[in-house]
């Protein structure tokens, strides 16, 4: 985050004609965007973890075709209870005699669904807040300031409990719950990132043209801070997708959907650990392990990327 | 993480902090004090109005599930009714009064709490200094090592510690070594703090109370491991490619003594003030943890009282995780700005 490195190059363009100015532009973005997709590629981790995003992700759009949601239902489960995992039930079953692995690939949509939509909640308050308080240097930036600190400071768990219990156990509240609570982090980066960008020449020379507070912001700051917020936004579902497993697993979560994190709560409330039935515990767990690492990998390989410091020539 | 974040606003306003001269340390924690006590403030206000913004009935809430006789149903409401003041008075005794009850213990929320501390502060001040050591250790090594096996070893098996809730490895360390699956043998106990009917304050109990211990400090350490190493890792990285560096070496130091007398102190900086920033994680992490091994403390009692719900036990609980966390990153400030003058300019 040097503020002062990596202004965009400003082409004398002004005797160009509109419309090759708009080709240059073009240019540039294409060329920007292949040189952005090479850096992407060249980490190995990074693209490890696109890869097993993009196998979740079938899996979950395909999860009615692959297992039918009758197999779901507890009053036709054609398993014993917490039956060990053999030819017919490769994942073993559940305390109804559900197939593991049917509830864990169902599963896989609740948990990327809430992850995916808190997270864009979160990142569309974090980056409105950010801005804002950057950008307005009078009462009302300071307000901002103030309560993204305040925010940043409450505990994350308990409030999300406290506002889980006042609000009713849903899929909606849990999505609210944690897109209301995980924005502070993303702010306070945003905040960072549009300082540095305001104290650049250009947006100097949009404010003299006489451009308003909308035009710099929407204009000049948001497109500079964008890949900030993205590498931040992957990072964030991975935080959001641990924090929808730890909501459910305290039963805050929605009664009547399977998610990875209702699947572990049902393990601990009807005794796997004492029967030993490994094999309940371990494929959610799994596959949150392997969903939140793959995002964080993905997240880390773009900061790699989009980082000008750490950019080898 | 967000120490680093945080550089650049610092740096923005300077000048009017530097017209107040070198302001020094005093300044600087009068400051950092008020702005804490205001936080304090904020959270005791929105904690309030929280429970008093939902929607339906508030009675509903409070006695979900349970039956409750008329006068008792009356005698709530009447409280509903009083004026706001009122109730924000009670509200703010709510932890330190002998008068109001916890709905599931019928006990005051004080007392009930007044219990529960201790379990949690020895878990997680096991735990965390574990964990900031191992962490520490592992992070400066793979900085020094970077690229190399250990550090790719070390790297990816932190990423994956940090990927998992740390529940779930507690209820895997406890299937695998308490209940025992295939080869191992159950040798740690299911849960609690001690076996029944032990002194706590003999040599037996004291390795009675290390035996129960030890899965659910394993299952912390493990878990908070991660982000020490991680940004021990990032800070010690960025560091070593400063010139006071090549100038140490070139005095002729060794690798060993450029690195324990110049790069890490200057590197442990974030990662302390991440100690303490952390409590937050921390308390979330023992929320879940404590409720795993039946370990009676307060993550345990906000996990009973979210099932019931408790609702003056939850406020109360919640109120205390938020003056640790609130106290903590005070700390933190403080801290950092004793060690780094740059800070508090």
């Amino acid at each position: 985050m040097s503020r002062a490195g990596g202004s965009p190059e400003m082409s004398p363009s002004g005797s160009l004609g509109g419309r090759s100015q708009r080709t240059l532009a073009r240019t540039r973005r294409r060329a920007s965007r292949r040189r952005f997709l090479a850096g992407f590629l060249a980490q190995r981790s990074g693209v490890a973890g696109l890869a097993v995003l993009g196998l979740f992700a079938v899996l979950a759009l395909l999860a009615p075709l692959l297992f039918d949601s009758s197999q779901l239902d507890v009053t036709r489960a054609t398993g014993a209870g917490l039956e060990a995992p053999s030819g017919e039930f490769w994942l073993g079953t559940d305390e109804n005699g559900r197939p593991v692995l049917a509830l864990v690939v169902w599963g896989a949509r609740v948990s990327l669904v809430v992850g995916l939509t808190a997270t864009l909640i979160s990142m569309v308050i974090g980056t409105l807040v950010g801005i804002g308080s950057a950008h307005f240097r009078g009462w009302f930036g300071g307000l901002l300031e103030r309560i993204t600190d305040w925010f940043l400071v409450i505990p994350f768990l308990p409030l999300a409990i406290v506002l889980a219990t006042v609000l009713g156990q849903s899929l909606v509240t849990i999505i609210a719950v944690i897109g209301l609570t995980s924005w502070p982090g993303t702010a306070r980066l945003v905040r960072a990132q549009t300082l540095a960008v305001e104290a650049r020449p250009y947006l100097e020379r949009a404010k003299v043209l006489g451009g308003g507070d909308w035009h710099q912001m929407t204009r000049h700051v948001l497109p500079n801070v964008m890949p900030l917020v993205l590498a931040n936004t992957t990072l964030t579902v991975a935080i959001a997708i641990l924090s929808e497993t730890t909501l459910s697993f305290l039963g805050l979560g929605d009664p009547f959907r399977i998610s990875w994190g209702t699947m572990l709560d049902n393990a601990f409330s009807n005794g796997a650990i004492s029967s030993g039935a490994w094999w309940y515990l371990l494929s959610p767990g799994l596959c949150v392990v392997a969903v939140v690492l793959a995002f964080t990998l993905v997240g880390r390989a773009l900061e790699v990327v989009l980082d000008p410091r750490r950019t080898s020539s | 993480m967000s120490v680093l974040a945080a550089d650049p606003v610092v740096a923005a306003d300077t000048p009017r902090r530097q017209r107040r001269g070198q302001g020094g340390l005093g300044w600087y924690a009068l400051s950092r004090t008020l702005s804490a006590a205001a936080t304090l403030v904020f959270v005791v206000v929105f904690n309030f109005f929280l429970f008093r913004v939902l929607p339906g009935d508030p009675i509903a809430l409070y006695t979900r599930g349970r039956n409750v006789d008329r006068e008792r149903l009356a005698e709530l409401r009447r409280a509903l009714n009083r004026p706001l003041t009122e109730q924000f008075w009670s509200y703010i005794q709510n932890p330190f009064s002998q008068a109001i009850d916890s709905t599931r213990f019928s006990r005051p929320v004080w007392d009930v709490i007044g219990d529960r501390v201790w379990p949690t502060l020895l878990l997680l001040g096991v735990s965390t200094s574990l964990a900031a050591g191992i962490g520490i250790w592992l992070g400066i090594r793979s900085a020094w090592e970077r690229g190399r096996r250990f550090d790719r070893v070390s790297t990816g098996v932190t990423l994956t510690l940090y990927a998992m809730p740390e529940f779930w490895l507690g209820m895997l360390l406890l299937i695998v070594l308490s209940t025992g699956v295939g080869f191992f043998p159950g040798i740690f106990p299911s849960g609690g703090v001690s076996s029944p009917g032990i002194d706590v304050f003999s040599i037996a109990g004291v390795l009675d109370l290390a035996w129960h211990l030890a899965l659910p400090a394993l299952t912390l350490t493990l878990a908070y491991l991660a982000e020490y190493s991680l940004v021990m890792r990032s800070s010690l990285v960025d560091e070593m490619s400063q010139d006071y560096l090549t100038t140490a070496r070139a005095k002729g130091l060794t690798d060993r003594l450029v690195r324990r007398r110049h790069a890490v102190p200057n590197a442990m900086l974030p990662t302390i003030s991440l100690i303490f920033l952390n409590i937050g994680f921390v308390v979330s992490g023992a929320i879940t943890v404590e409720t795993v091994f039946s370990w009676p403390g307060l993550g345990q009692l906000s996990y009973e009282a979210i099932r019931g719900p408790d609702v003056a036990l939850l406020q109360a609980i919640f109120l205390l995780f938020s003056l640790a966390v609130v106290v903590a990153n005070l700390l933190a400030d403080l801290l950092v700005a004793a060690m780094d003058p740059r800070v508090r300019q």
